[in-house]
């Protein structure tokens, strides 16, 4: 990670958005962040909390999203500038307060949420676009469109927060909060901070003087007029520009990254003459003073935006709103089939759609050529299907889970969670899991299935979570099937961290955000006292943990809970050396000949094994092998061996 | 400050192998020593996969002018690294044109598609001539089977790095990167720095 705590102003980094935006918080003089870890957020507080000590705030990994952004705005209610951050699917967790906070209004603290979208579902379950709660909660929101808005922004945000008295958001996607780009360095504030809850700041102070979100429709007024002087401070913004010339045979309409793919996709076509760009920063409420005084710039506008057509129908909306005599242009966008309605976009899309929409004809390289290398590519580049990391202690869970529902024969199922293990809806774990939704929803899935044995139903239900999922959403579902009785095993995977979003901790490591020890929240000691049956296995003990399995099945009950417990490799790995030197006996291995039908490079597919086709047998890669030595208990003829390294 | 141009602006470079091999430390040491010559980078990765052995790309933009998006048009990669065969043809098939030149570690790593027999490896040889093919200029760098001869796979990113730099394709001389990467590797510096004139060496063979 970039060291955003550099005191050299007017320098320029290399800072990916999340660091970007991590320091316009520190430039802010922000005291107080908090987050719960989610792709691609992740690294705005990694990095503040990297800091924290040095610069006298304060950073945590809260437990879940809505104790973030509860947490940030107890501090800002306190008079401390704070900030929560999150992706996409953390706005659901967190609506219900929010739609309260803007009723209650913020502290005298500027407090400023931040949404990390994910264009594509890259690294999600999928790609909603967080962008809709500001329209529908009333929260002004703005979204940077390259590295150094996002760090100016964030500063901006907070004096904002502090002038209107409301909660701001700044919505990132993917590729500005993981992609790398310049920023300038700000001064570092040198502010003494002090903490006293006293009374809610607000707007001219004509609200009463609590922090309570009634009576109701007397605060939604007051929120209104809030979003009216948010739209006032948009129409000047220095974050909402035009570039082009001053009549333009068409007028880009774009925000976020895509106002960086539009800029690469009219210089490809060399159109810079002929083409403008209307950039949005501040996209609700929306700068409508701003927008129609650079509608008439063409008769054609193309709105660029990602996921939803958000920019597209408030502007459209807006327009159809306009007297005859105002300009309205023809509109093309999603509603025409010119752009996505899904997906993330990219140069190429945008040069494809200003083509379609002009009629032009673009060539990015020569055709001979380009027909060649596509071919060449597809008829000689494998598949590179993901699969869990060699040595990744969810393989043998999923081995274990996979031989345990074999040996039962009643079609168990397996319903699934957020994390490195939804990967095993394919091969990567067998194809075990049967349904993947929310952050702990596969436990509430399971106490449906649990109950449904007066109709008849009697396979066996396993709910499987990580570690930090349990933590977050799962101890609910737990609860509720230990009280209604309903039958599932919930099977916790902790590798002890949370591994898929860059190894962060969380209650049951022992070890805050900020590098500090403290208290471990045992999950065991936890579930226990729920009164319920609870074993802790290895999974790398694949004997143990499959009849450890089967044994629970067969008692049935109510809710249960095996612990799989075993460090993730990543971060086993980075400290220690393998445990084992692994290698394949070619005496022993009998290949095609055995009748396991390659048991090891077919069906368990560790990275680490590979199939020396001119032998006829498996190989260890000995460059991926961590030396774990799990494969060495699933091969019949014991030819996979190892020995202590 | 070096003296070397830019070979055209935005120059586009791709970094490109499969998850765990260290693309994205090599982007970051490449984009870090050309911030501080005064370029402005724009840098996008693939992350999620970027674990879990899938394929990844860096897409390294480069411009004396202004910022760029994370992503190289179809057709316009300028310089190919590719630190893993078959990935490097993946990215001539989609980025790569006549102009375009490559640098390969020859070093597969196999797929689970691959180990499991629903998708075939190429013959190697027949998959660096068409690399080579395909590429106006081709340095072939044995990075992991070199690095494995220092004592870890883990040193051919730096071999890989020193071959970039060696090959001339970059506005940037040997001293810009040095304390880049010192500041990178503060553990294994001495190691990390034989590697990396290693490469240096290697590209000039």
């Amino acid at each position: 990670m970039a060291n955003i705590e550099i005191d050299a102003p007017c320098t320029r980094q290399l800072f990916i958005g999340n660091e970007a935006i991590a320091r316009g918080a520190l430039e802010a003089g922000i005291g107080f962040a908090a987050a719960y870890p989610g792709t691609p957020s992740s690294e705005i507080i990694s990095s503040l909390a990297q800091v924290a000590k040095d610069m006298g705030i304060y950073a945590e990994w809260s437990v879940n999203e809505k104790v973030a952004m509860e947490a940030a705005a107890g501090a800002s209610f306190a008079g401390i500038r704070s900030l929560a951050a999150m992706k996409q699917n953390g706005i659901n967790v967190v609506s219900d307060f929010l739609a309260n906070l803007v009723m209650s209004g913020i502290g005298k603290g500027g407090l400023v949420l931040v949404s990390c979208d994910d264009p594509s579902a890259i690294s999600s379950s999928n790609e909603q676009d967080s962008r809709h709660i500001a329209k529908w909660l009333d929260i002004p929101l703005v979204e940077p469109g390259d590295f150094q808005e996002a760090k100016d922004m964030t500063k901006w945000l907070f004096e904002l927060s502090e002038e209107i008295g409301t909660l701001f958001i700044l919505r990132s996607v993917t590729r500005i909060a993981h992609a790398r780009g310049n920023v300038k360095l700000g001064e570092l504030p040198k502010r003494e901070q002090r903490a006293y809850f006293d009374q809610i700041h607000d707007l001219k102070s004509v609200m009463p003087t609590s922090l309570m979100p009634i009576p109701s429709p007397l605060r939604h007024f007051f929120q209104h007029m809030k979003v009216d002087k948010a739209r006032e401070k948009f129409e000047a913004s220095q974050f909402n520009r035009y570039v082009g010339p001053d009549k333009a045979d068409l007028l880009i309409v774009t925000c976020g990254s895509c106002w960086l793919y539009a800029q690469d996709a009219v210089k490809a076509l060399k159109l810079e003459d002929k083409v403008g760009i209307l950039k949005l920063g501040t996209l609700w409420p929306l700068p409508e003073k701003f927008v129609e005084s650079n509608l008439g710039k063409s008769q054609k506008v193309l709105f660029v935006e990602e996921i939803d057509p958000f920019l597209e129908r408030s502007v459209m909306e807006f327009v159809a709103s306009l007297p005859s005599t105002s300009p309205h242009p023809t509109f093309y966008g999603k509603h025409s089939g010119h752009i996505n309605a899904y997906g993330e976009l990219n140069p190429d899309l945008v040069i494809k759609a200003i083509s379609t929409v002009l009629g032009l004809t673009y060539q990015a390289r020569d055709a001979g050529y380009g027909s060649e290398a596509e071919a060449v590519a597809k008829s000689h580049v494998p598949e590179r299907s993901m699969t869990f990391c060699a040595g990744c202690p969810h393989r043998a869970t999923f081995w274990a889970i996979k031989n345990a529902l074999k040996l039962d024969g009643r079609n168990g199922i397996v319903t699934g969670d957020i994390g490195c293990y939804s990967m095993a809806l394919g091969p990567a774990g067998f194809f075990q899991l049967r349904t993947l939704h929310c952050m702990g929803g596969g436990t509430g899935v399971a106490n449906g299935l649990g109950k449904l044995g007066q109709f008849g139903f009697s396979q066996p239900v396993l709910a499987v979570v990580g570690d930090s999922t349990f933590y977050h959403a799962t101890i609910p579902a737990l609860i509720n099937g230990i009280y209604n009785q309903s039958n599932f095993i919930l099977v916790i995977l902790d590798n002890s961290a949370t591994a898929m979003t860059g190894f962060q901790p969380h209650p049951g490591i022992g070890t805050t955000a900020m590098g500090e020890p403290t208290k471990v929240v045992s999950m065991e000691a936890l579930c226990r006292s729920l009164g319920t049956h609870v074993e802790v296995c290895d999974p790398f003990d694949l004997k143990h943990s499959t009849n450890t399995l089967l044994d629970m099945i067969a008692e049935g009950g109510g809710a249960k809970v095996i612990i799989m417990r075993r460090q993730c490799e990543l971060v086993r790995g980075k400290k220690e050396k393998p445990p084992y030197r692994v290698w394949v006996d070619v005496e022993k291995c009998i290949g095609e000949a055995c009748g396991c039908d390659r048991l090891c490079t077919k069906v368990f597919l560790c990275p680490g094994l590979t199939w020396d086709k001119k032998a006829g047998k498996s190989k260890i890669d000995e460059v991926i092998c961590t030396g774990c030595g799990v494969c060495t208990e699933i091969c019949p003829q014991g030819a996979i061996t190892k020995e202590v390294a | 400050m070096t003296t070397k141009q830019l070979m055209k602006d935005p120059l586009n470079l791709i970094i490109t192998g499969v998850g765990g091999q260290g693309n994205v430390m090599i982007s970051l040491i490449i984009g870090n020593a050309l911030v501080r010559e005064g370029y402005f980078v724009t840098v996008g990765e693939t992350y999620g996969a970027s674990q879990r052995g899938g394929p990844v790309m860096s897409h390294l933009r480069i411009s004396r002018e202004t910022q760029y998006s994370p992503f190289i048009p179809n057709g316009c990669a300028d310089i190919i690294l590719g630190m893993e065969p078959v990935e490097t043809l993946r990215m001539l098939g989609q980025y790569g044109n006549p102009d375009v030149l490559t640098i390969i570690n020859p070093r597969p790593i196999y797929s689970i598609d691959v180990t499991g027999g629903s998708a075939e490896y190429p013959d190697l040889d027949k998959l660096v001539q068409t690399v080579k093919k395909l590429s106006a200029k081709t340095w072939v760098i044995n990075a992991t089977e070199e690095a494995q001869k220092m004592g870890s796979p883990m040193f051919a990113n730096a071999i890989l790095v020193g071959a970039v730099i060696g090959s001339g394709v970059l506005p940037l001389d040997k001293k810009v990167v040095e304390p880049v990467l010192r500041e990178t590797f503060p553990k294994e510096i001495e190691a990390n720095l034989s590697a990396f004139n290693k490469g240096i060496a290697l590209v000039k063979q």
